[in-house]
């Protein structure tokens, strides 16, 4: 099945040495940062993470969002969701590849990675999130696979799949979890410092990871000529509706609780950065505004149901959902837990060149294992399509 | 610092017993080479340490020189165990518009304050931080990722990363304690390869006012534990459960001294 | 299964092995001699009978364990004093004990880890200056 990934168009092969190229160049910058330390990215003694641990968060929540296709498909019966329950699957195993590298190009000495496994510490939430990560990238891995094989060969998949695919699904909810915990679970950080996390991490997850599975589906059906269906587009586009909009209202209920309760630790200092600026510090005031702004869009597209049905809006306020949560996850909520820093100073953070172009190398990383799986996907689904036809 | 007086032939001779700088009734010293069944901490007294002027560096210096700490020019990257914050930066949660002005303007000394329940040891995932003998929080170098989950879990910003290598940053090397290298996270160790030796922190011995009393909290006849229950003393940010163990001696200022 | 792959497969298998075992044949008749390290430091010198903490067999063999064990105990255990199997006493430190003695970092350790093809990474923290006592 995996030799299907050998063949394609020469869109496929060109689109394969363009990430291999983006992947080439961040893996240069990062064998300088090797050589050079962390120095070369922007990040400081005051803030200590920064676009890398972002986009591990961030990307954890694309990863659990499969479970948006694979509750509804198995637990009630969604058929709607059976051609590209898989594609959920897949996209969550390269996302998990995509964390994992991004927590090993974060770290200062890679090299030491496995004593995480040889010191196994059950105290630390991040020898947690190691565990549910790679427990949920095998799960996935096994059944996208099987799922897949079972209907290459037009048989029906293994008995024994039924428990892990039930097993993946509260593991999908974990793994956000679990990540949430990373943040509040920390007494100096008062915007991390709220038990409202790990709900609104799963919220604005369940929006942006069915958000990109959209555009993946038009993609595919636009360039692999795979049309996942019109109906399971307009499903998933309600989940994306539901959960943009609880999105939106946990943010806002972080507002409130911090500008009418008036604490300055209580968030409210980041938050004024976040939005308005702090003692003139304003480096991420624009990006929140164009989350504020892409957000409203994309309330507006999703929950008008014209806007929703149409393939062009649908798209756009998609695109912005992504857009939107990137920023607010991928970038504002790890700098801002730093600003003010523990001394009531702001330090501002903003990424050096080498540190986004290692980045996009993971991102690149991400998305060839992405391309690759649903290039076999794509073939096996046009067979067995062939062969019900005939 | 003679080497061969530590390492010789061999044959250790740990030092003999010394008392602690601003007392010699600390019988903690006896014990040489062991912290078992203590509680170290450390009280400032600010208005001793004021009365040298704002511009004594002593303490700083005799800790820099001691653990190899590199002097790094940019801020973004300083490495630093201890160091000075004014009073809005260190106390920030107890500051107002009206603060006296010799509490306002001074430096207060800021430094790891060994957490009697210590966030950082709690989130690093292979033990690299831990709470050792004496209370002490503790950092193994050679296991340390470098993940900087503690610097994010400290509330008193006392960890420094070492975003490059600090060794052409360190003007006079102290041949009897080693550097560290890129990618690891440091702070203060409260000099445990002194206490070992029954030496109080290089900090304290190198004060000229006195300023600094280092002992276990343990003893009830421990100077630290005379001052605490003598004097008004604060902590930094007691409200996050932390529980430091660096103590502030706070006292009227000089201009009320008679007033009330 | 089709002859042409099969052709793919083994042209793989052929390659992978020449490239697997390149060190080996490169190597081939090139063998080195094993180095022979210097005892001559200011600080052996002064020993009647030197010795180290342990037989010097022990120690060629077991230095790097008994590093980490000294290492583990040090830091993590808050102790310092290593008992050898002869009864002395010393103090557990590479950098105060081991390399007060062996003060010629190029004869003695990088001497052999290079022909051992080894690179411990000690000395990006343990100083290894020329250590005369000041």
């Amino acid at each position: 099945m995996l030799a299907k990934a050998l063949t394609g168009s020469n869109r496929y092969w060109g689109w394969i040495v363009l990430l291999l190229v983006v992947i080439g160049v961040g893996f240069s910058c990062y064998l300088w940062q090797l050589k050079e330390g962390l120095t070369v990215t922007g990040m400081s003694r005051d803030v200590s993470w920064g676009l890398y641990i972002g986009q591990f968060t961030f990307l954890v929540g694309v990863a659990a969002s499969a479970v948006m296709l694979v509750l509804p498909y198995y637990l009630h019966n969604v058929k709607e969701f059976g051609r590209i329950t898989v594609l959920g699957e897949f996209l969550a195993v390269a996302a998990i590849i995509m964390c994992l590298l991004f927590v090993i190009v974060d770290l200062g000495k890679p090299m030491r990675l496995l004593n995480m496994i040889l010191y196994p510490t059950p105290n630390s939430l991040l020898f947690w999130d190691m565990v549910v990560l790679n427990g949920y990238l095998l799960l996935n891995i096994i059944i996208g696979w099987h799922v897949l094989e079972a209907e290459y060969k037009a048989v029906s998949p293994p008995r024994w799949l039924k428990p892990l695919i039930y097993l993946s699904i509260p593991w999908a909810v974990s793994i956000h979890t679990v990540t949430a915990f990373l943040y509040a679970g920390l007494p100096g950080r008062h915007y991390w410092l709220t038990a409202l996390m790990a709900a609104r991490f799963l919220a604005s997850a369940f929006a942006s990871g069915p958000a990109l599975l959209i555009l993946l589906c038009y993609i595919l059906k636009k360039y692999a000529g795979f049309d996942p269906g019109r109906a399971a587009v307009q499903k998933l586009a309600g989940i994306v509706t539901y959960a943009m909009i609880v999105t939106v209202f946990f943010v806002a209920l972080e507002l409130f609780t911090a500008f009418y309760s008036q604490v300055p630790g209580h968030g409210m200092q980041s938050l004024q950065y976040l939005f308005v600026g702090l003692e003139g510090h304003r480096g991420m005031v624009p990006f929140m505004w164009v989350f504020v702004f892409l957000s409203a869009l994309a309330l507006v597209l999703l929950i008008n149901p014209a806007t929703r049905a149409r393939e062009k809006t649908l798209l756009v306020a998609c695109g912005s959902v992504f857009g939107a949560l990137w920023i607010e996850k991928g970038l504002g909520l790890v700098i801002a837990g730093f600003i003010p820093n523990p001394f009531e100073r702001v330090s501002e953070y903003a990424p050096t060149l080498p540190e986004v172009l290692i980045t996009l190398g993971v991102w690149a990383a991400g998305l060839l294992v992405l391309t690759v799986l649903y290039r076999i996907v794509v073939a096996v689904k046009k067979e067995s399509a062939l062969g019900n036809e005939g | 610092m003679k080497i061969g007086a530590v390492g010789g032939l061999g044959l250790v001779f740990l030092p003999a017993v010394k008392g602690f700088a601003g007392s010699g009734a600390l019988r903690d010293a006896a014990g040489a080479g062991s912290a078992v069944g203590r509680k170290w901490a450390m009280v400032v007294d600010m208005q001793k340490c004021w009365e040298r002027g704002a511009e004594c560096r002593d303490c700083i210096l005799a800790c820099h020189r001691a653990h190899n700490v590199p002097e790094i020019p940019d801020p973004e990257e300083e490495v630093k165990w201890v160091w000075t914050e004014r009073f809005e930066h260190a106390f920030p949660e107890q500051v107002h518009e009206y603060l006296a002005e010799h509490l306002r303007d001074k430096p207060f000394l800021v430094l790891c304050n060994h957490c009697e329940n210590p966030p950082c040891v709690r989130v690093c995932p292979t033990k690299a931080t831990f709470k050792g003998d004496g209370g002490l929080v503790m950092m193994d170098y050679h296991r340390c990722l470098g993940c900087r989950y503690c610097m994010a879990a400290c509330p008193y910003g006392a960890r420094s990363f070492n975003f490059r290598d600090p060794r052409p940053y360190l003007r006079e090397l102290n041949p009897a304690f080693p550097t560290r290298e890129k990618g690891v996270v440091e702070k203060c160790n409260f000099c445990t390869e002194r206490l070992e030796e029954g030496l109080p922190p290089a900090c304290v011995e190198a004060c000229p006012a006195k300023a600094l009393v280092f002992g276990d909290l343990d003893d009830p006849s421990s100077e630290v534990r005379r001052i605490l229950s003598a004097s008004y003393t604060i902590v930094r940010k007691p409200e996050l459960g932390t529980r430091p163990k660096v103590y502030y001696v706070i006292n009227p200022g000089l201009g009320n001294s008679g007033g009330r | 299964m089709k002859i042409p792959d099969m052709r793919y497969i083994i042209t793989g298998i052929v390659v992978f092995l020449v490239v697997m075992t390149f060190p080996f044949w490169y190597n081939i008749g090139k063998a080195a001699s094993a180095p022979q390290v210097s005892l001559d430091t200011p600080r052996i010198r002064e020993m009647a009978e030197p010795q180290c903490v342990e037989p010097a067999s022990y120690m060629r063999a077991n230095h790097m364990r008994l590093l980490e064990e000294w290492r583990d105990r040090v830091v993590r255990g808050g102790e310092r004093t290593y008992v050898a199997g002869d009864g002395k006493e010393y103090l557990m430190s590479l950098q105060n004990t081991c390399l007060d003695c062996h003060s010629n970092y190029d004869e003695f350790c990088a001497l052999c880890h290079d022909y051992a093809g080894v690179a411990p990474d000690c000395w990006t923290c343990h100083l290894e200056f020329p250590r005369e006592s000041k």
